[in-house]
């Protein structure tokens, strides 16, 4: 290119505005960051140092908070923890060094398992209602188009937890209080409004041309929305499907009120740590920092999709 | 191959009348244009032979049989889009085999004739790459290709060459109907552009309004357009409307206007007094001193060989096709003749052309 040397030019961003640009996000960046190393932090922390002030940046690791997460413990004499064995485990030996011995396992194994199996069923679910609704408000005449897809978007604009006492009611009433069934059932039904909006954006993207070229060529209509429609969905379902795990694995009002032995989740079962032995902060960070791992992992597999999937649209081709 | 009937096909969206009781038949192995302009119906109305649109009232018959509520899978066509509707997920090899894996054809089979249809069409170098990478002109062929595999009863096209540009337009048109000779596929072509369709078609309907205004040859479209319609959207610049008010006897071979007598084809109808319209092409207007219509020349657009001058007159400006030889001064006073055996006469109330001698001795009707 004969590159004629130009003061600036007139689209590209100036390098100080790029500088000034890159350190506010760097900033925001710090800024979201500190609250989730201070909890990973906490996690490898001994409870002395978790609540040490000023805060402890350099400590020495201790997975005590994971065995707590993990254990129940009960506090013996010194005599009668002499009289035991060796120490068997690394937990039980951390609990023997505070004069107690590992009674059992906690809780939060069997509770975190709900969470996966709410959120992920919830999400399959809301996802899949979503994407065949949204099919058909974009690709159908829809009596009362506007308004059914007005009133499905109205189901958003109160909070949730507004209608928690009738649901309460209803569920006990029909039985699906405390049951995994009823909680993925919630969070789909909270779930499949924001779906549904998503996805009919993603699918009005879709000329229509591809599947009437499909239904020509031999396919019937469910037949050429499942092998042309949905992989040029994938990247709108990514997205919606993230949006609904986080919601669905975050919720907490209504895991409180609605589950407790059987189907508790995670995020009500976490605080309750706190009150067993003093307040044990690092097992608390403990079952917070795994619990952060599955919507990381799940993001990071569709994150390509993700990306492409939140500016999709806005530039034709 | 087949032929296509279509016969009074109506189709409502909603108040909006799209279609109205257009009937035409397309020939088996006969190329077809549906002309027109911009939301005249043409491709709804292929929509409909196609299945994709089921019609409010009317028939279509593929080789007699009626497949008018059929589905799209059922009725054996080929459709090509007008922005191609390749699949992104899959390379163009796939693409073209789709047709054919929706039949359940086997693999080696399949792959026999994509590779051939792919040799026809000039793409075998381009079987492995992505669509994405492709140019307009090689996505329209394997848009074609997509069609061609499946050897189906006929081919129905919308605006296929629309998204391409000019350049690569002109030698698609040959290489369309030169496929179309070559297979003998009987097929249905939308478009907007009367070149396309003079230059490809046996048969050109067309149509404004939902309405099938003509069907006839490319020439008979031209030199006998049976509406005040077809005789303004076809032909650039369009046929002069000069009008007038008179009866009209059968076997008249003169009408009025204004102070002269206008030789005219022998009228084969009667017509009361009434407001008509006399029609004539600017390649039929001629240069003369004595001539009937007198004007001014108002500008002249050089076309090459040819100009088109442009005369204020009586009746409005007449545009007049002229060797560009010739050199006129804006201002200068002319007199117009026209070529008494071209001239068309409508009916100005209902737009329809009124039977003369110039109907006879043509191939239509």
């Amino acid at each position: 290119m004969t590159s004629v040397t130009a003061a600036h030019s007139v689209v590209e961003p100036s390098a100080t505005t790029r500088r000034f640009a890159g350190s506010l996000v760097v900033l925001y960046a710090v800024i979201t960051m500190i609250p989730l190393v201070w909890i990973v932090l906490t996690a490898f922390k001994s409870p002395d140092d978790a609540i040490s002030y000023p805060p402890k940046v350099m400590f020495k690791p201790s997975l005590e908070g994971f065995c707590n997460l993990f254990t129940t413990r009960s506090r013996q004499t010194p005599e009668f923890i002499r009289s035991l064995g060796p120490p068997q485990g690394l937990c039980d030996g951390i609990a023997r060094d505070r004069n107690m011995v590992v009674a059992g396992p906690s809780n939060y194994v069997p509770r975190f398992v709900n969470s996966l199996i709410i959120a992920f069923g919830s999400t399959v679910l809301a996802v899949a209602l979503g994407t065949l609704s949204a099919y058909g408000f974009s690709r159908f005449r829809v009596p009362l188009k506007d308004d059914l897809l007005f009133f499905i978007l109205s189901t958003r604009m109160m909070p949730p937890i507004a209608v928690a006492i009738p649901i309460y009611l209803m569920y006990r009433t029909i039985g699906l209080s405390d049951t995994r069934l009823g909680m993925i059932l919630l969070y789909t039904s909270v779930n499949v409004s924001l779906a549904v909006w998503l996805l009919k954006g993603f699918i009005d993207e879709i000329p229509r041309e591809y599947e009437e070229a499909a239904m020509i060529d031999g396919y019937t209509r469910f037949q050429a929305f499942v092998k042309v429609v949905l992989p040029q969905a994938t990247t709108g379902i990514a997205a919606t499907a993230i949006f609904c795990l986080i919601f669905a694995w975050n919720e907490y009002a209504f895991a409180v009120l609605l589950t407790s032995g059987n189907a508790q989740t995670a995020p009500p079962f976490i605080p309750i740590i706190i009150g067993e032995g003093g307040q044990d902060w690092p097992a608390v960070a403990a079952g917070t920092t795994l619990f952060l791992v599955p919507i990381v992992v799940f993001t990071v597999l569709l994150r390509k999709h993700l990306l492409r999937g939140i500016t999709f649209g806005a530039v034709r081709k | 191959m087949a032929q296509i009937r279509v016969e009074a096909l109506d189709k409502s969206f909603g108040a909006f009348h799209a279609v109205k009781s257009a009937s035409f038949t397309v020939e088996d192995s006969q190329f077809l244009c549906l002309l027109g302009p911009s939301g005249c119906g043409k491709t709804t109305t292929l929509r409909m032979i196609a299945g994709l649109e089921l019609p409010t009232s009317g028939t279509i018959r593929l080789d007699g049989e009626d497949v008018t509520m059929n589905r799209a899978s059922a009725r054996d066509i080929a459709f090509v889009f007008q922005l191609f509707a390749l699949y992104p997920h899959m390379n163009v090899r796939h693409n073209i085999g789709f047709p054919l894996k929706c039949e359940g054809i086997s693999a080696a089979e399949r792959d026999r004739r994509v590779v051939e249809a792919a040799r026809i069409l000039r793409i075998s170098h381009l079987l492995d790459r992505s669509v994405s990478g492709l140019a307009g002109g090689d996505r329209q062929r394997v848009a074609l290709g997509r069609a061609i595999v499946r050897k189906p009863k006929c081919f129905l096209m919308d605006e296929p060459l629309g998204a391409l540009d000019t350049e690569m337009r002109e030698a698609m048109i040959h290489e369309l109907r030169a496929l179309h000779d070559r297979l003998g596929a009987t097929t249905v072509y939308v478009t907007h552009d009367q070149l396309e369709a003079m230059a490809m078609a046996d048969r050109i309907a067309v149509m404004n309004n939902g309405v099938v205004e003509q069907v006839a040859t490319p020439r008979d479209i031209y030199d006998r357009p049976a509406s005040l319609f077809v005789a303004d959207f076809i032909g650039s610049p369009p046929m002069n409307f000069l009008p007038f008010r008179a009866g009209l006897q059968t076997g008249a071979e003169a009408i009025r206007l204004g102070e002269r007598d206008v030789a005219i084809p022998a009228a084969r109808e009667a017509m009361a007094e009434s407001e008509l319209v006399l029609g004539v092409r600017p390649e039929h207007v001629r240069f003369t001193d004595r001539g009937m219509v007198r004007g001014e020349v108002y500008g002249t657009e050089y076309l090459g060989t040819t100009q088109i001058v442009t005369v204020t007159t009586h009746y409005g400006a007449l545009k007049a096709r002229s060797p560009s030889s010739r050199s006129f001064r804006t201002g200068e006073t002319v007199g117009l003749d026209f070529r008494p055996d071209t001239l068309s006469i409508f009916d100005k109330a209902s737009g329809r052309a009124i039977r003369t001698a110039l109907h006879e001795g043509g191939a239509h009707g």
